[in-house]
C-alpha cells in the first residue's frame, strides 16, 4: 500500500499566512509565518506538544492547559496552543516545570474517566490514552469519588452517569468518556457552521448536548457531518462502524463519489474490509470536511440488492436469466450490430455517467464515435448543467467555473441563485458560512426560502423569491440597475470586454422594460429589494455568483446562464481570487463527464466534431473515421426511439426513467428499443426496460479520476477489488471488443495517457503528477504545468468576453385553471439524486418518502392537512405523496424531490426544455393538488410492473 | 418527435437569436441548428417546411437556406 501523499499530522492549530518570524524551540530554530502558535511551530520541526483540546481544523482555545510551555524571559507558563510565535522567542517544551504541571493535569483528567482501554472503541486510536503515554502518568493518586462513568456507586445508581445516545444511525455519542475540550462543539460551529452542540452546565456539570433538553442527536439541529466526530479524541464521539468492526490499519486517500464538490477522503481499511470513511484534510476541495453522504453513507457499496452477476433476455416481459460475462456480451455485441445493420448506422447510441469516472466516460463516449462510428453520445449533463456549456461558452470562452473553492474565503458577496447549498453541496455551503460569519454579505435569489437565508449566524442581506421561471427576468433587471445608475466597472469592461457588444448590451439593459419595477408583478420580487440586492452585489467588494439547477432547468437556461456571466463582466467580477461564476455540479463527474466529450456535438475538450483538425486527432489515435453530424442528445434519442429510428442504447450508471422528466415519455422511448444495456450496481428503474443487466463496481473497487465543479483532477483509488469481478472501465473496454473494438487498456492510467495526448487541457495530466501533487484543475498543460486555480486571469479564453442580449421569454408552461400552482423540484441533504445509493444506506432514516411543501394558503383552500395524502397532476401524469405545510415556499408554489421512485416526481414533468441545449424544464410545472386516499392507478400500476421486471432466474449451477 | 414539439423547439431558437443586434441573425439560427441538431431531426424539420411550416417563425423560415440537410440516409 503507497504511504499517504502527505503529512497527515496534526499540527494542533490552523496555519497561518504571514511574514516570516524565527524562534527557537527546545534548542532547535524554526521559521513560520507571524499568527502561528507556538504548538504549530513545534510540530513543523515535528516536536509534538502534549495536547487534548487543540487540533489542527479549529482555532485554539486554550481549555485543558496540557500545552503548557516555558518562555525564556515570560513569566509563567503559557499555552503553546493559544500564544503566537515571537521573533528570537525561545521555547522549552520539556522543562521540568511543564512536565510536572501536564501530569497533575492528566491525573485529573484520567480521575474521571473509566479504565476500560482494552474494550473501548477508541482503543489505539485516542488522544487522551496517547497523552496519558506522552506524559508518562503512572497512576492516579485521587480516591474514587463523584464521576460520569461508573453506572452505579456503593448506595446505587449513579446519578452523574449518561447512557450514550445511539440515536444517529452512524455514531454514538457515549458521555462517560467525555473530557469536556469542546472540540466537537466548536468544529459544529466553526467547520460546519450548523450550532447544533453545547456544553450545558458548569464545572463538573458541564456535559457536550445536542440541541435542547428534550433532544438526542437524532431530533436536535445535528445534521450528521461528522466534524465533532473527527475533532473528537476520545471514543465519546464514535464511528458506530468502528464499535463493529474495529480500529483500521490502513488508509487510502479517494474522491466521493456524491456531489459535485468532489471531496477527499481516506478509505480506512483493515484488509478488504472499509471500517470508515474520514475527509482528507490536504483534499483542496473540502479542506477536512465531510457531510453525511460522503462521511457515512457508503453502505450501499455492499448492500444485498447489488447484482454481482450479468444478466439477459430476450424481451422486457421476461425473468431476467443470470449468464456468463461472454453470454452477457455477446448477446450484447449481437443484437446492436443487428440493429445497425437494419436500422443503419445512427440506430444506435450510449449515454455516459457522470457518476463514473473520466476515464470510464471517455471510453463509453469512444465506443458510440469509434465503435459504433456515430455521434449518439450524451450524459446526464444534458439534464442539469447543457446550459451553463453553451451560456459559458459564447460569453467566456470556456465551459466551467472560473474559480477554486477556496476563492470563497476571499468573497465579500456572494450570490446564490437557484441553488440550495446546504443541502446539494453541503462541503461548499459550510465555508461559504464561514465566510458569511466573518462579515461577507449574501443575495439568495431562489423561490424558496432556503435554509442560508436564515440559519445560526447567517442572514442573507437580500432574498429576493421570484416566481419560478422569471430567473432571465430577475438577473435582467439587476443588470438594468447596475447599468442605468452607473455601477458598472467600465474600467474591466474597456480593457476585458469587446466594446461593441457591450454598447449593443447597453442599449438594451437600460431600457425601462427590464427595470425591477416594470417587471415586479411577473417575478413577484419587490423592486425596491431588488435594486438595493444589485447596488449591493456591484459596489461591496469581491462579488461571487454561484448557482445550481435552479438556473439552468428551465426553457430559457442558457439565456440566465448568459445573464449571470453578463453580471460578472458588468461588475469586474472575474478573473481574481473572491470573484466569478461557479456552478455548483449536481453529481461527483458532471465536469468530467463534459469534459471528456459526451456531448453529442463535440470531441473531448469542448471541440465540435464539424471541425476536420479536432477529428483527424481522434482519427489518426483510434484508426477509424468519425462522422461530421452532431448525433442526439437524450430527448432526442427517445423521441427517435418512439419514431422508431433510434432501437438500441448502453446506459451506463445512470437512471433515465426516474431521473429524467416526462416518465411515461422517457418509457415509451424506452420500450420502443430493441436493445437496452444498463450497467449500474443495482435494478434501477431504467432496467425495468433493458434486455442486458452489465453489474457495475462502485468507486471504491476501481482506479480513476473525478473532476469536480471547481474543474479540479481528483483521483479515485482502488480499496477493494469490484465485486461484480471488473472496473467499468474494463467491463466497457470488453463490450468493445466484443464489437470487433480491438481496445487493449490494462490500466486507467493509460486512458487518462490517450485523453492527455488528445485533448490540450489535458495535455500535462497524468497519474503520476496526480500522485505527486494530489490533484490538478485544468487547463493543465504546458503554459500551465501547475494546472489553473482561477480562470480567465489575464483575459478571457475567447479573448475578449463577450456581452449578450438576455430578452426574457416566458415558459409555455403557463398556470391556468386545471392547473393553477407551479411545481419546482430538488433535493435534501441526505438523499443523492435517484437515491439509488442513498436510499440503500441508514439515511433513510431523514428522508423515507418524498413529500410536497405546500404554502398554508393554499393548503387551505384546498382542505390539506400537514402529513394528508394529496394527489399531485399536470398535464403530463399524476402522482401521490404526502404534504407538508410550510411557509418556505411561497403561495402559489410548491416544491417536492425525487429520490424515490415509488413517488417519480417526473411523472409530473413536461417535456419542455431549454432553447440552446434541450437541457428539461424541471423547475417549472404547472399542476393541481388535491386530496387523495392514497397512491394513483398510475402508481399501483408501476409498481406491479416494476415488480414483474425485476424477477430474477439464477444461473443453473 | 411529434411535429408541435419540434415546431417549439425550433421557434424558442428562433427567438432568442431574433432578439439578438446585427443582421446575421438567420445565420446565427442555421449555424444553432447545423451545430446542434442531429440529420434526422433537421430532416424532419425539412419535409416540415416543404410541407408549408405552419406555425414556424418567419426568422426560422428564413434561415431555412443554411440549414445543412442530409440527403442520404446514414448506413
Amino acid at each position: 500500500m503507497k504511504p499517504l501523499p502527505f503529512d497527515d499530522r496534526d499540527m494542533g492549530t490552523p496555519a497561518r499566512q504571514g511574514e516570516p518570524v524565527r524562534l527557537t524551540i527546545d534548542g532547535f530554530e524554526v521559521n513560520v509565518p507571524e499568527g502561528t502558535s507556538i504548538m504549530r511551530a513545534a510540530a513543523e520541526i515535528g516536536l509534538q506538544v502534549p495536547k487534548l483540546c487543540a487540533t489542527d481544523s479549529l482555532e485554539a482555545f486554550g481549555s485543558c492547559r496540557l500545552c503548557v510551555v516555558e518562555i525564556e524571559g515570560r513569566r509563567g507558563t503559557p499555552a503553546s496552543c493559544s500564544t503566537p510565535v515571537a521573533e528570537g522567542m525561545v521555547v522549552h517544551t520539556q522543562s521540568s516545570r511543564v512536565k510536572k504541571i501536564r501530569k497533575g493535569v492528566m491525573e485529573l483528567y484520567i480521575s474521571d474517566h473509566p479504565l476500560d482501554c482494552l474494550t473501548c472503541a477508541a482503543n489505539g486510536d485516542c488522544e487522551l490514552q496517547d497523552m496519558a503515554g506522552m506524559v508518562g502518568l503512572r497512576g492516579v493518586r485521587y480516591e474514587p469519588g463523584r464521576n460520569h462513568f461508573e453506572q452505579r456507586s456503593a448506595v446505587g445508581p449513579n446519578p452523574e452517569y449518561k447512557p450514550a445516545d445511539t440515536s444517529n444511525p452512524y455514531f454514538t455519542y457515549d458521555p462517560e468518556k467525555c473530557i469536556v475540550c469542546s472540540r466537537c462543539v466548536r468544529a459544529c460551529e466553526e467547520v460546519q457552521g450548523t450550532f447544533a452542540l453545547t456544553i450545558e452546565g458548569r464545572g463538573f456539570e458541564s456535559r457536550v448536548s445536542a440541541g435542547g433538553a428534550d433532544d438526542d442527536f437524532l431530533t436536535s439541529d445535528c445534521v450528521s457531518c461528522g466534524a465533532c466526530v473527527q475533532a473528537c479524541p476520545t471514543a465519546t464521539l464514535q464511528e458506530k462502524s468502528v464499535h463493529e468492526l474495529g480500529t483500521p490499519d490502513r488508509s487510502v486517500v479517494t474522491t466521493c463519489a456524491y456531489c459535485g464538490v468532489g471531496c477527499s477522503f481516506k478509505a480506512e481499511l483493515n484488509g478488504d474490509d472499509l471500517v470508515r470513511m474520514t475527509p482528507y484534510k490536504h483534499g483542496k476541495a473540502n479542506r477536512g470536511h465531510s457531510c453525511v453522504k460522503g462521511r457515512f453513507a457508503y453502505g450501499y457499496a455492499s448492500h444485498q440488492d447489488r447484482i454481482l452477476k450479468p444478466m439477459i433476455r430476450e424481451c422486457i416481459e421476461d425473468p431476467w436469466r443470470e449468464v456468463s460475462w461472454d453470454e452477457a456480451l455477446g448477446f450484447a455485441a449481437n443484437r446492436l450490430r443487428g440493429l445497425q445493420e437494419e436500422h443503419g448506422r445512427r440506430s444506435i447510441g450510449v449515454i455516459t455517467s457522470s457518476r463514473c469516472t473520466n476515464e470510464e466516460t471517455y471510453l463509453v463516449q469512444k465506443l458510440a464515435r469509434g465503435v459504433f462510428l456515430n455521434n449518439n453520445t450524451d450524459t446526464c449533463a444534458r439534464v442539469c448543467h447543457s446550459p451553463t456549456g453553451y451560456g459559458l461558452g459564447q460569453t467566456f470562452g470556456t465551459s466551467a467555473g472560473t474559480q477554486d473553492f477556496d476563492s470563497v474565503e476571499h468573497t465579500d458577496v456572494a450570490i446564490i441563485i437557484g441553488a440550495n447549498p446546504t443541502d446539494g453541496h453541503p462541503v461548499f455551503a459550510s465555508r461559504l458560512k464561514k465566510r458569511l460569519r466573518q462579515g461577507a454579505k449574501l443575495i439568495v435569489i431562489d423561490p424558496r426560502r432556503i435554509d442560508l437565508v436564515k440559519s445560526p449566524h447567517v442572514e442573507a442581506a437580500h432574498h429576493l423569491p421570484l416566481r419560478p421561471g422569471t430567473n432571465v427576468a430577475v438577473v435582467s433587471a439587476m443588470a438594468h440597475v447596475i447599468v442605468s445608475e452607473g455601477l458598472m466597472d467600465e474600467a474591466f469592461i474597456r480593457e476585458r470586454c469587446d466594446w461593441d457588444a457591450f454598447q449593443d448590451y447597453v442599449d438594451f439593459i437600460k431600457d425601462p422594460r427590464h427595470s425591477p419595477e416594470a417587471k415586479e408583478l411577473l417575478t413577484g420580487v419587490p423592486a425596491q429589494e431588488l435594486r438595493e440586492a444589485a447596488r449591493l452585489f456591484a459596489t461591496g467588494g469581491n462579488g461571487a455568483i454561484y448557482y445550481g439547477l435552479g438556473v439552468t432547468e428551465h426553457s430559457q437556461g442558457s439565456t440566465t446562464v448568459i445573464g449571470i456571466a453578463n453580471l460578472a463582466m458588468l461588475t469586474g467580477n472575474i478573473g481574481r481570487k473572491g470573484v466569478g461564476v461557479n456552478p455548483l455540479r449536481g453529481q461527483n463527474n458532471v465536469q468530467g463527464s463534459c469534459d471528456m466529450g459526451s456531448f453529442p456535438h463535440e470531441l473531448p475538450g469542448y471541440r465540435h466534431v464539424k471541425n476536420e483538425d479536432v477529428r483527424s486527432i481522434f482519427e489518426d489515435t483510434w484508426g477509424v473515421t468519425i462522422d461530421p453530424e452532431p448525433g442526439l442528445r437524450i430527448p432526442n434519442m427517445l423521441d427517435a426511439a418512439v419514431d422508431g429510428t433510434f432501437k438500441g442504447l448502453y446506459c451506463q450508471g445512470e437512471d433515465i426513467l426516474q431521473s429524467d422528466p416526462d416518465t411515461k415519455h422517457v418509457a415509451a422511448g424506452l420500450a420502443a428499443m430493441e436493445c437496452v444495456i444498463v450497467h449500474d450496481l443495482f435494478l434501477n428503474e431504467t432496467s425495468n426496460y433493458a434486455h442486458v443487466f452489465l453489474p457495475g463496481s462502485t468507486f471504491l473497487e476501481k482506479d480513476g479520476t473525478f473532476t469536480n465543479a471547481e474543474r479540479r483532477i481528483n483521483r479515485v483509488r482502488k480499496v477493494m477489488a469490484p465485486r461484480n469481478g471488473y472496473a467499468d472501465w474494463e467491463i466497457t473496454q470488453m463490450l468493445a471488443n466484443a464489437m470487433g473494438g480491438d481496445w487493449s487498456y490494462s490500466h486507467p492510467s493509460e486512458i487518462m495517457d490517450e485523453i492527455a495526448a488528445t485533448t490540450p487541457s489535458f495535455a500535462g495530466v497524468s497519474y503520476d503528477m496526480l500522485d505527486r501533487e494530489g490533484s490538478v484543475q485544468w487547463p493543465c498543460n504546458e503554459s500551465v504545468p501547475a494546472g489553473t486555480p482561477l480562470m480567465h486571469v489575464d483575459g478571457f479564453v475567447r479573448g475578449k468576453g463577450r456581452f449578450i442580449l438576455t430578452e426574457y421569454v416566458a415558459t409555455d408552461e403557463k398556470t391556468g385553471p386545471r392547473f393553477p400552482l407551479l411545481l419546482t423540484t430538488g433535493r435534501i441533504l441526505s438523499q443523492y439524486n435517484v437515491g439509488a445509493q442513498t436510499r440503500r444506506t441508514a439515511n433513510t432514516i431523514w428522508h423515507e418518502e418524498d413529500v410536497l411543501e405546500i404554502h398554508p394558503h393554499d393548503a387551505e383552500v384546498r382542505g390539506v392537512k400537514d402529513g394528508d395524502y394529496v394527489k399531485l397532476a399536470s398535464r403530463s401524469g399524476e402522482t401521490a405523496l404526502r404534504a407538508t405545510i410550510t411557509d418556505k415556499v411561497s403561495p402559489g408554489v410548491v416544491y417536492t424531490t425525487f429520490h424515490h421512485p415509488d413517488t417519480q416526481a417526473n411523472v409530473i414533468t413536461t417535456d419542455f426544455s431549454d432553447w440552446a441545449t434541450n437541457c428539461p424544464e424541471y423547475k417549472v410545472t404547472a399542476v393541481q393538488v388535491s386530496l387523495s386516499n392514497g397512491p394513483t392507478a398510475w402508481q399501483e400500476d408501476y409498481a406491479a410492473q416494476s415488480e414483474r421486471a425485476r424477477r430474477i432466474v439464477p444461473a443453473a449451477e | 418527435m411529434r411535429d408541435e414539439k419540434m415546431v417549439t423547439m425550433a421557434n424558442q431558437i428562433a427567438i432568442f437569436f431574433k432578439s439578438q443586434p446585427g443582421d446575421d441573425r438567420a445565420e446565427r439560427v442555421a449555424a444553432h441548428i447545423n451545430d446542434f441538431w442531429e440529420p434526422r431531426m433537421r430532416q424532419q424539420l425539412a419535409r416540415y417546411v416543404d410541407a408549408g411550416g405552419a406555425g414556424l417563425e418567419p426568422l426560422l423560415l428564413e434561415a431555412f437556406a443554411g440549414i445543412r440537410v442530409p440527403t442520404e440516409q446514414a448506413d
